[in-house]
């Protein structure tokens, strides 16, 4: 009997005692986990997807709780949504329903600026290979140069689950540091001339019809040339068609709230649950969270010197500084060059074009992917 | 292949891949802006979903 009770007893302190013997990585993530509910709650960090991150870390960090095991919730959440792709391609769907591209089709050409902001993808890739990560490790690091949690979960997820916690938390902190990183390199960039430059205002041109015809154009071009991309580009454009079509308006309703939501709700746990502190404790995630900031950085330096190209083609009609809205974090880059511009000039408006190339940025993070996996395909790699 | 004609190779492709991909959707765009113009359809209005 008493012998029961004292076994009985020590399964009650088995976590007690495991944290305080070999836990200190489970207390480091604890803490880490704790931290990013704090940037979430109380700094307004990106708190769809930190909150749930942040308590999924703790979750599984919590000894012994055995929930990322074969039959655990967080495990149950992962094999279900992430490691067959399919939460970061209905968050698609969501993110084109509530996308409007108008900006973008009343200048196409500024598309060329979402593929200017995606360079810093390819070089960060450069970089990741010469620090000596394995190719399909150096292409999910790489990818945080997107600038876009889905499409970075989606990629690291199929070539490089391993690294999908500090990529995906890499992406999505960057993102939200976009209005801290990106105005010291705009303004390095630029001479105060380029700063001030006043550019047309945008007039309303683009038809209904052109709106509808859009999402359908995209996804048949970007499949054609990268098909091994089209889930992204798919999901994304048909979120669009259903917002432009106006036929089925509580599918596009569901799609950008309910779905959305449950969808950032899995995701965000799932995603934590990669988290646990002996596997997530290591050199390699220092370096990831290294490599993504020189990612974000190299994407906003390409955009500018785009920006300043297209200053010098068009006869000083371009502001350099809407190269800088060419990622994908939407809207946020677009704001962080309005308010550059009114920094400078405070009648300067930059907002209908930074949020031109902010779209394009947008659609150019999926296309560069879906690039870079019909590219790897090519190549025989994946 | 080795690592770096693989990095090289994937940034030359990618880089020129992506821009290709949005110079021809831009033209497209362009195009389906002069097939369709907004004069044409009542002065743009649109149906909201």
């Amino acid at each position: 009997m008493f012998e029961s009770i004292v076994a009985g007893l020590s399964g009650l302190s088995t976590g007690v005692v495991y944290l305080f013997t070999q836990g200190l990585p489970n207390v480091v993530m604890l803490l880490a986990g704790g931290t990013l509910l704090y940037l979430g709650v109380k700094k307004n960090v990106e708190p769809l997807l930190l909150v749930p991150i942040g308590f999924g870390c703790v979750l599984v960090n919590i000894p012994l709780s055995e929930l990322m095991d074969k039959g655990g919730m967080l495990r149950i959440l992962y094999e279900g949504g992430i490691a067959n792709e399919l939460f970061p391609l209905l968050i698609f769907v969501g993110i084109g329903a509530m996308t409007d591209f108008a900006p973008l089709l009343e200048n196409p050409k500024i598309l060329l600026f979402g593929a200017a902001g995606q360079c810093g993808i390819f070089l960060t890739l450069l970089l990741a290979l010469a620090l000596g990560f394995p190719e399909l490790e150096a292409v999910a690091i790489a990818i945080i140069g997107a600038c876009d949690g889905p499409t970075a979960i989606y990629v690291t997820s199929q070539y490089a689950p391993q690294l999908l916690g500090p990529v995906t938390v890499a992406a999505y902190s960057y993102m939200a540091l976009v209005p801290i990183i990106q105005p010291p390199i705009m303004k390095a960039m630029t001479t105060q001339k380029e700063r001030v430059v006043r550019m047309a205002i945008v007039k309303k041109s683009v038809s209904p019809t052109t709106k509808l015809l859009f999402p359908i154009v995209v996804t048949l071009i970007g499949g054609l040339i990268a098909p091994k991309g089209l889930p992204l580009l798919g999901t994304i454009m048909l979120g669009n068609f259903m917002r432009e079509c106006g036929a089925v308006a509580r599918l596009t309703k569901a799609s950008e709230n309910e779905i959305a939501n449950i969808v950032t709700l899995f995701l965000g746990l799932a995603i934590g649950g990669t988290m646990e502190g002996h596997a997530f404790l290591k050199p390699t995630t220092l370096a990831i969270f290294g490599m993504g900031f020189v990612a974000i950085c190299l994407d906003t330096v390409v955009g500018v010197a785009f920006g300043k190209l297209m200053c010098l083609l068009s006869g000083g009609k371009v502001n350099p500084l809407i190269g800088a809205a060419g990622i994908s974090a939407f809207p946020m880059a677009a704001r962080v060059v309005q308010a550059q511009g009114l920094r400078y000039d405070k009648r300067n408006h930059l907002l209908m074009h930074a949020a031109g190339a902010n779209a394009g940025g947008q659609i150019g993070s999926v296309v560069a992917a879906a690039v870079m996996l019909s590219v790897l395909k090519g190549m025989g790699m994946i | 292949m080795d690592k770096w004609a693989f990095g090289i190779t994937m940034t030359i492709v990618g880089v020129g891949g992506t821009f290709l991909t949005l110079w021809i959707l831009s033209l497209v765009i362009g195009l389906l802006k002069r097939l369709f113009p907004l004069s044409s359809e009542g002065g743009g209005a649109e149906k909201k979903s």
